[in-house]
């Protein structure tokens, strides 16, 4: 595209549709969402894949269940019958989609069942609690940045203890508690297993890293021209807010909405590994690779495949987030498009 | 007895049979009945290795309760009594040690009359006196040892040292003369366990100088072939040849083989077994992780050893609260677990066997039945156990009225007992309840689970035997003395207690003194009797696995101590 080209698409269209249309032709972003679209799109199949295709409930032990192995009725846990006799090793994979395609755990269950629940789970759990944080983060960045004076110096501390705290710390402290017992806070109560409390404890750790560049935006803005004019003009408070300062900050936001979710997922995943996490007998990736760490010599791809999920997933939400930053920054538009 | 944390839980209520039946003329056994062999001095010398995932804790072998550091004590300290080094049930005899004979009893029981040996000394060159002797029981209440309150509170004076331990004297309770080397130990009542009670680690002798607190990582001079030279707990433990050791008593403190001894400590389990297959280390301490087994059972097999343990699984139901204080809901159970399955996940038939009775195999008052499998009732039980009866477990959660609700499954979180709470809330699940499994940390959760505060309704643990008694067992687990609510101390953690089932099993344990034939046959009665109430689910017993380096020689398992390490040859 020419320079004069370029010029009439800026001015001829809105912001949003420049970037959606950046979005399209970059691609970075169309292989990230390629990616991510497919794993999203499988671990909603799971269901489908357990009931319809593998026959399989991966939340029951099946530790006595046979399958089919080339023709052979096989044992999915077979006892060593070599040397000593010691151990019981499950069956690996078979790479049949019609039963144990990645094999089996320790309990006879189905790994690639597992897999695609555990994706489900793991990807509900990061966005869930990657769009709490940034609504919670917005809502506080904004208000002590616009507000300022005493309410922005509590807001403030606030985000400093919470950011004065580990991550990982901050979370397993929070999950060893609140998995134990659950949450009780007046007429709320949350079970011990529910999902909402990885999704609200790993949401709650990384409102800071949100918060603050918000807050330091709105600062900013505050002191601009068009927003002291608005003030001037006598508008109010939430007219400002929604009408000059939200649409200035969104673009930075969108550019958090992927990477931050990101971090959630591997977050939950983490936290799921050490058992603080995803309750058994649901899956997540990171539940099924500690199921994998005690077959890590005999069935590496237990450990391995959730491992590789994780992997992709999180590099296409990066990859994603860099192309959202790039298409919503005119600057490196103009760069790229020149 | 746990396998780890903790080694005697209670020597309480364990009947006299096993230390009256073993005592006698046990000094002077040959090695064909189960003792070591002569020691050999053409394979003394070298360095044998032990990893571990972790240390013990404390050194002090009077505040240390594990079966870690007392498979070690056994060749560095000495009591008046000991265990006998020897295979099999050899092991479980009691014979002199630093006495130089059994004690003799009078006053109906209640005096215990010992003479020291003479002539032994410390690992620090200091001669072992009959002071030492009492200052060695007064420090066992000085440091608050664990058991000074259940094995010791029978000797006269304890009352007041366990009311004030900084000031502990047993002036009347252990009356020492120097010039003829008497010991003399008063009680208040007769303890037909007393023997047994003397044989065990915190009831060694030390130097009257040492700390009248917990040593903690400080080694404490020794008696025995070794000595400790130095500890960290986050690295290493070195034992060395004592120089002041001379053997007096084969089957008490026989000569060790290796110059030294070393205990790394922060190597994973699968470390450990790389470790030993490279002959980088000659045992490996914790249990062999599930997917090194084949591996070891394979390529690895002459140096594979396995004995059989008298111990068991089991899953203890609290009585009181809900769903279990209903008998239909703990039976259910019973018919619902498959006892293969869990075999399976412990690491296969070769390795633990399905049991349903609460004695185990091979153990004083045990018999052959099974309740709760397929085709078989309490009433009716068959020979073994066969499959699960999930239908009628399922009839049972129904009748109970007690489907739907929440049951806690409580384990430790090491990987085995993860699993066997993993299906165990399957198997929950799949008969009517809404299960979750609460893994916690492997140090708390055996006390967690005694503590009715806590609230849990079903949890996995294991038992180890103390002594060959069935009373062991039944009455440390099930009798009404050993259900202590809001305490971490309340080893009955179903929280059974049945006064009529209390009444029986003391007469079983006062027919042992005369009639053990007789009494084992009544413990077996009883044993099906409780498990008509189903307080437990027994799931399987285990075995032992040691696994040392090609180049190890001259293994030997104690029942009362497992491997003797000192005896382990590396030329």
């Amino acid at each position: 595209m020419s320079l004069k080209e370029n010029s009439e698409a800026i001015f001829s269209e809105s912001p949003g549709k420049i970037a959606l249309r950046t979005l399209r032709k970059d691609k970075r972003s169309v292989i990230s969402l390629s990616i991510l679209g497919f794993i999203i799109a499988i671990s909603l199949l799971a269901p489908v894949y357990a009931h319809f295709i593998a026959h399989t409930n991966p939340f029951n032990s099946s530790l006595d269940a046979t399958t089919h192995v080339g023709g052979k009725v096989v044992p999915v846990l077979e006892a060593s019958t070599t040397g000593l006799g010691l151990g019981v090793t499950p069956i690996g994979p078979t790479w049949n989609p019609t039963g144990y395609f990645l094999g089996a755990d320790g309990q006879g269950r189905d790994v690639m069942a597992r897999l695609l629940y555990g994706g489900r789970n793991t990807l509900l759990i990061g966005a869930s609690a990657g769009i709490i944080c940034i609504v919670l983060a917005l809502l506080i960045g904004v208000i002590a940045g616009y507000r300022k004076g005493w309410i922005d110096s509590i807001l403030s501390r606030l985000l400093d203890v919470i950011w004065a705290f580990p991550v990982y710390l901050l979370a397993i402290s929070l999950s060893v508690v609140l998995l134990t017992s659950g949450l009780k806070l007046g007429f709320i109560h949350v079970g011990p297993g529910s999902f909402a409390l990885p999704i609200l404890i790993i949401g709650i750790v990384y409102i800071p890293y949100v918060a603050r560049p918000i807050r330091a935006q709105v600062l900013s803005l505050r002191e601009r021209e068009f927003v002291r004019a608005a003030v001037g003009i006598g508008a109010k408070d939430s007219t400002i807010i929604f009408r000059e300062i939200l649409p200035n900050i969104i673009p930075s936001v969108l550019v958090f909405v992927p990477i931050i979710i990101a971090l959630c997922m591997l977050t939950e995943s983490a936290l799921s590994f050490l058992s603080i996490g995803v309750q058994p007998p649901q899956a997540s990736w990171g539940t099924i690779i500690n199921d994998g760490l005690a077959l890590l010599y005999t069935r590496p791809w237990v450990g391995i495949a959730p491992g590789l999920f994780i992997v992709l997933t999180a590099a296409s939400l990066n990859l994603y987030g860099d192309a959202v930053r790039d298409a919503l920054d005119p600057k490196t538009r103009s760069r790229g498009d020149a | 007895m746990r396998r780890r944390s903790i080694v005697l839980n209670s020597l309480i209520g364990v009947a006299a049979l096993a230390a009256s039946a073993l005592i006698g003329g046990a000094s002077s056994q040959a090695a064909s009945d189960g003792g070591m062999a002569p020691f050999d001095p053409a394979h003394a010398g070298g360095t044998i290795k032990l990893v571990a995932n972790a240390a013990a804790g404390s050194l002090d072998p009077k505040i240390n309760y594990t079966g870690q550091y007392w498979e070690l004590y056994q060749a560095s300290y000495d009591g008046l009594l000991g265990f006998r080094y020897g295979d099999g049930k050899a092991s479980f005899q009691v014979v002199p040690d630093l006495a130089t004979a059994l004690p003799v009893m009078s006053n109906g029981g209640k005096t215990l009359t010992f003479t020291l040996r003479s002539g032994i000394k410390f690992s620090n060159g200091q001669p072992v006196t009959v002071a030492d002797v009492k200052a060695s029981f007064e420090r066992i209440f000085k440091v608050s040892s664990p058991t000074a309150g259940s094995f010791y509170n029978g000797i006269v004076g304890a009352t007041a040292c366990l009311a004030k331990p900084a000031t502990c004297k047993l002036d009347q309770g252990v009356v020492v003369d120097a010039k003829t080397n008497k010991i003399v130990i008063n009680l208040t009542a007769p303890d037909e366990t007393i023997i047994s009670k003397l044989a065990v680690p915190h009831a060694v002798i030390n130097p009257a100088s040492s700390p009248a607190k917990d040593a903690g990582t400080t080694p404490i001079p020794t008696t025995g072939a070794y000595m400790f030279k130095s500890y960290d707990p986050n690295k290493s433990l070195i034992m060395v040849r004592n120089p002041y050791f001379k053997e007096w008593s084969h089957d008490a403190q026989p000569s060790g083989y290796p110059d030294q001894i070393e205990y790394q400590f922060g190597v994973t389990p699968t470390a450990q077994v790389t470790a030993v297959e490279n002959n980088q280390a000659n045992w490996v301490y914790d249990p062999i992780p599930s997917d090194r087994l084949n591996e070891i059972g394979t390529k690895y097999a002459t140096q594979v050893h396995v004995n059989p343990l008298t111990a068991m699984w089991y899953l203890p139901m609290n009585v009181n609260i809900a769903p279990f204080n209903n008998v239909k809901a703990r039976q259910a159970v019973n018919y619902a677990i498959d006892r293969a399955a869990m075999v399976k996940i412990f690491g296969g038939s070769q390795l633990a066997a399905p049991v349903c009775s609460f004695l185990p195999p091979n153990f004083p008052g045990h018999v052959d039945y099974c309740g709760y499998t397929k085709g078989a009732t309490p009433d009716k039980p068959a020979k073994a156990w066969s499959a699960p009866d999930l239908e009628l477990a399922k009839k049972l959660v129904k009748d109970s009225g007690t489907a739907g609700q929440a049951v806690g499954i409580v384990v430790s979180d090491d990987d085995v007992n993860k699993q066997m709470g993993v299906y165990l809330q399957s198997v929950l699940n799949s008969i009517g309840y809404k299960a979750t499994v609460k893994p916690i940390s492997g140090n708390i959760q055996f006390t967690y689970i005694q503590n009715t505060k806590n609230k849990v309704q079903i949890s996995v643990t294991q038992w180890y035997q103390d002594y060959p008694a069935a009373s062991d067992f039944l009455n440390v687990l099930l009798g009404c003395a050993s259900f202590t609510p809001n305490s971490d101390s309340s080893i009955n953690m179903a929280g059974y207690c049945n006064k009529s089932f209390d009444a029986q099993m003391s007469k079983a344990m006062s027919l042992g003194l005369t009639d053990p034939t007789a009494a084992n046959k009544l413990w077996g009665q009883l044993d099906q009797q409780v498990m008509k109430d189903a307080p437990v689910a027994v799931a399987f017993t285990p075995k032992q696995l040691d696994f040392i380096s090609s180049g190890t020689k001259n293994y030997h398992f104690s029942l009362q101590y497992k491997m003797f390490v000192d005896q382990l040859q590396t030329k």
